[in-house]
C-alpha cells in the first residue's frame, strides 16, 4: 500500500540522469552555437546602446522636451502633457533621472521589438484556425512560465546583459501583441470584409483597407498592454544585469532599503502611467470616427 | 456605357447545398430528395434548388422571398461569393463558377458592383473615400477616382456631405453612400442584396424613385433582392419568386399579381395595391358598337390607380384605351375599374381582359 500515500515517482538516479542529459545537451548546444547566436544579435545591440546612449547622453531639458512633444502629440490633451512634466520632474529632483532614462529606452526597444513580430505573427495566426491552434499554447506558456525560469536558458546562451534581458522582457511582453492583433482581425465585420470581397479586393488590399485599420483599436490596446508588461519585466531582468530602474530596486531587496525600493518603485509607476495614459489617448483618438453618432 | 454589348445574365440549373459533403448530394436533390429529408438524413442543407433564370440586359430582375428562401445566396452566386455546388452562372457569356481566383477578381473589379443590406460601409472612410473604394480597388488613379466619386456623390444627393463618417449620417444617406459606391465602379451589373430592406418606408420609397430614375438613365442590368412585394412590383421589369430554395414563378408583375403560380404567391397578391400594378389593359373591354367614349383618352400601361384620376376628373362614361399609336384597343369605365382593384382573382372586366393583359 505504499503506492498509496506515497506518488509512485521516478527513481532518484534515473532522474538525475534525466535532468543532466537534458542540461548536457542545452549546454553542448550553447558551446556549439553560442557565439552564433550572439552575433544574430549583435545589432540588437547596437541598437539598444544608441537608444540608451541618446536617452542618457541628450541633457535632460531636451529629453524632458521630446516626451512631452510626443505626450501632446499622440493625445492633444494638456492635462496628460501637465502630469507628464510633473512626474519626469519629480524623478529627475529625486535623482533617478538617468536610471529612468535607461529603462525608458529599454521599454522603448522592446515594445519596437514586439511589435514588429508581434503584428506580423498576429496577422497570420488570424488567416489560420490551425496557426493559432499551434500558437496559443505557446503564447499560455510564454505567459505563465515564471519569468525567472526562462531567464536561465537565455543567460546561458547569451551571457549576462541587455541583450538577454530585452529577449527575455520581449518574450514575456510579446502575447498580448500577437493575441490582440489576432483578435482585432478576426473581429472586423463580417459584412465590411464581404463588401471589399465584391468589389475584387485583392488579400493585401484588404489587410490594408479594411482588416488593420478596423483591428486598430484592438491592436492599440495590445501595445498598452505590451508596454505594461515590459515596464514589469524590466525590473526581473535587472538580475541579468538590465540597468535602470530595476537595479535599485534589486539592491534595495538584498539590503532591505525601504525607501530606496519605494522610491524607485514610484518612478516605474510614473512612466508606466505616462505610458499608458498617452498611447490610450491615442488608441482613442485614431478611432474619433466612432465617436460622432448620427442622432 | 460600358454595357452596350452586354449579353445579360443567365442561370443555369443552379444547386447550393451546405454542408461538408456537398457535391455528393446534388444527384439525389435531382432526383427529388427534398430539404428535409435531405437535412434530416445527411445534415446537409438545401440552399437552393435547380434555379434557371435569364436576366436580360438593361433590365431590373427582382428576385423576391421570405427569409430563408435563398435570395441573398443566390445574388451571391452571380459574383461568386458564394460557390455554388452545381450549375452555372453566364454573365456576358462567360461562366463565373469556372473562373479562377484571377480572373474573378478581375471580374468583380469590372463587371460587377453591390450594394448590401447593412450597408457594409468602411467606417473609418469618409462618404468620398467610401465612394472611390472600388475605384481605388481596380488602381485608377486618385484624382480620376475623385472626379468620378464626386460626380455620383452628387447624383444620390450627397453633396456636401463627402468629409461626413458613415455614422454622422442617418440609414438612409449611408445607403445613398453604398449606391454611389457601387456606380462609381460603372459595371454593367449592379447587385443589390435587400438593399432597402433597413430602411424606414418613406426613406425606401424615395430610394425606389432614386434607382428608377437613374436606371433610365445609365440602364444596366441590376439584380434586386426583397422580401417586399410592393417593392419588388414597383421596382422590377421581371420578378422571381423564391421560396425554400426553388423558383416558384418568374414573370412580370403584371403575371404575378394577375395569375399566380399557386396559393403561396396568392396569399402574398392578396395584400398588395393592386391599383398601383394592374394596367388598363387587364380590365378594359373591347371596344364595340354602342358604347360611346367620352372623348378623353388613357394610353396603354397606365395603371388601374392612375387612369382612376383621370376619369375621377371627368363627367361619367367609358373612356378610350389607346396604343401608342392612337388607336383605341378597349375601353374602361370606373365601375370596371373600381372592381378590378377590390377584387383579388383576374381582372375586374372580363376573362378576355386577362388575355389582352398576356398579349401585350
Amino acid at each position: 500500500m505504499e503506492w498509496f500515500y506515497e506518488f509512485p515517482n521516478m527513481d532518484d538516479d534515473s532522474l538525475r540522469n534525466l535532468k543532466k542529459a537534458i542540461d548536457e545537451g542545452f549546454r553542448t548546444f550553447t558551446r556549439a552555437y553560442g557565439d552564433t547566436i550572439e552575433g544574430f544579435f549583435s545589432p540588437l545591440q547596437h541598437f539598444l546602446i544608441a537608444a540608451e546612449r541618446f536617452m542618457t547622453q541628450t541633457p535632460w531639458p531636451i529629453i524632458t522636451l521630446i516626451i512631452l512633444a510626443i505626450a501632446w502629440g499622440a493625445s492633444r490633451s494638456w492635462k496628460i502633457v501637465t502630469s507628464c512634466l510633473v512626474t519626469l520632474l519629480a524623478i529627475g529632483y529625486f535623482d533617478m533621472w538617468d536610471d529612468t532614462m535607461r529603462t525608458i529606452s529599454m521599454i522603448f526597444v522592446c515594445t519596437l521589438l514586439s511589435i514588429a513580430i508581434g503584428i506580423p505573427i498576429g496577422i497570420l495566426m488570424s488567416r489560420s484556425d490551425r496557426l493559432q491552434r499551434l500558437v496559443n499554447p505557446a503564447l499560455d506558456v510564454m505567459q505563465t512560465m515564471p519569468s525567472f525560469v526562462y531567464l536561465i536558458p537565455v543567460v546561458m546562451l547569451l551571457g549576462i546583459g541587455k541583450v538577454p534581458g530585452l529577449i527575455a522582457v520581449v518574450i514575456y511582453a510579446i502575447p498580448p501583441m500577437i493575441r490582440l492583433t489576432n483578435l482585432g482581425i478576426r473581429l472586423v465585420d463580417k459584412d465590411v470584409l464581404e463588401a471589399a470581397d465584391a468589389f475584387g479586393s485583392s488579400s493585401w488590399q484588404k489587410l490594408k483597407n479594411v482588416q488593420m485599420p478596423l483591428a486598430l483599436p484592438t491592436i492599440m490596446a495590445g501595445i498598452n498592454q505590451t508596454i505594461m508588461m515590459a515596464l514589469a519585466m524590466v525590473v526581473i531582468a535587472s538580475m541579468i544585469g538590465v540597468q535602470g530602474l530595476g537595479q535599485p530596486v534589486l539592491k534595495a531587496i538584498a539590503n532591505q532599503y525601504f525607501t530606496l525600493g519605494i522610491f524607485n518603485g514610484l518612478a516605474i509607476v510614473g512612466i508606466a502611467i505616462i505610458f499608458d495614459r498617452v498611447s490610450q489617448a491615442y488608441g482613442k483618438r485614431l478611432q474619433n470616427h466612432r465617436e460622432v453618432v448620427h442622432g | 456605357m460600358a454595357d452596350q454589348h452586354f449579353d445579360g445574365i443567365k442561370i443555369r440549373n443552379l444547386y447550393k447545398i451546405f454542408g461538408s459533403n456537398a457535391a455528393a448530394h446534388v444527384e439525389a436533390v435531382r432526383n427529388g430528395l427534398s430539404k428535409a429529408e435531405l437535412n434530416e438524413k445527411f445534415g446537409h442543407v438545401l440552399g437552393l434548388k435547380d434555379i434557371n433564370i435569364e436576366m436580360p440586359s438593361g433590365c431590373i430582375q427582382v428576385i423576391m422571398g421570405l427569409s430563408g428562401s435563398g435570395k441573398s445566396t443566390l445574388i451571391r452566386h452571380i459574383n461568386r461569393l458564394i460557390d455554388p455546388t452545381a450549375g452555372e452562372v453566364l454573365v456576358n457569356g462567360v461562366d463565373v463558377v469556372k473562373m479562377n481566383e484571377l480572373e474573378l477578381r478581375e471580374f468583380r473589379r469590372h463587371q460587377t458592383a453591390m450594394v448590401f443590406q447593412k450597408f457594409a460601409l468602411l467606417p473609418h472612410r469618409n462618404v468620398l473615400d467610401n465612394t472611390l473604394y472600388g475605384l481605388e480597388v481596380q488602381g485608377v488613379e486618385r484624382a480620376k477616382a475623385v472626379d468620378v466619386a464626386m460626380r455620383w456623390i452628387e447624383r444620390v444627393g450627397l453633396k456636401g456631405f463627402e468629409s461626413r463618417y458613415p455614422n454622422q449620417l442617418s440609414g438612409g444617406m449611408q445607403q445613398r453612400v453604398g449606391l454611389a459606391r457601387a456606380l462609381a465602379n460603372d459595371a454593367p451589373v449592379l447587385l443589390m442584396d435587400e438593399a432597402y430592406s433597413a430602411l424606414d418606408p418613406l426613406i425606401r420609397m424615395d430610394m425606389q424613385t432614386v434607382l428608377l430614375d437613374l436606371q433610365k438613365e445609365i440602364r444596366k442590368t441590376i439584380v434586386f433582392i426583397t422580401h417586399d412585394l410592393d417593392e419588388a412590383l414597383r421596382l422590377g421589369d421581371q420578378i422571381a419568386i423564391l421560396r425554400d430554395g426553388e423558383v416558384i414563378q418568374q414573370g412580370t408583375s403584371q403575371d404575378i399579381v394577375l395569375r399566380p403560380a399557386d396559393d403561396y404567391v396568392a396569399n402574398f397578391v392578396k395584400e398588395v395595391n393592386r391599383g398601383r400594378v394592374v394596367q388598363v389593359e387587364a380590365v378594359m373591354v373591347p371596344p364595340r358598337a354602342g358604347l360611346s367614349p367620352n372623348g378623353k383618352t388613357i394610353p396603354a400601361g397606365t395603371t388601374i390607380e392612375d387612369a382612376m384620376r383621370v376619369i375621377a376628373k371627368g363627367p361619367d362614361g367609358d373612356v378610350a384605351v389607346v396604343d401608342p399609336s392612337g388607336k383605341a384597343i378597349g375601353v374602361v369605365n370606373l365601375r370596371q375599374l373600381a372592381g378590378a382593384m377590390v377584387n383579388s382573382h383576374g381582372g375586374g372586366g372580363s376573362q378576355n381582359g386577362a388575355s389582352v393583359a398576356s398579349a401585350s
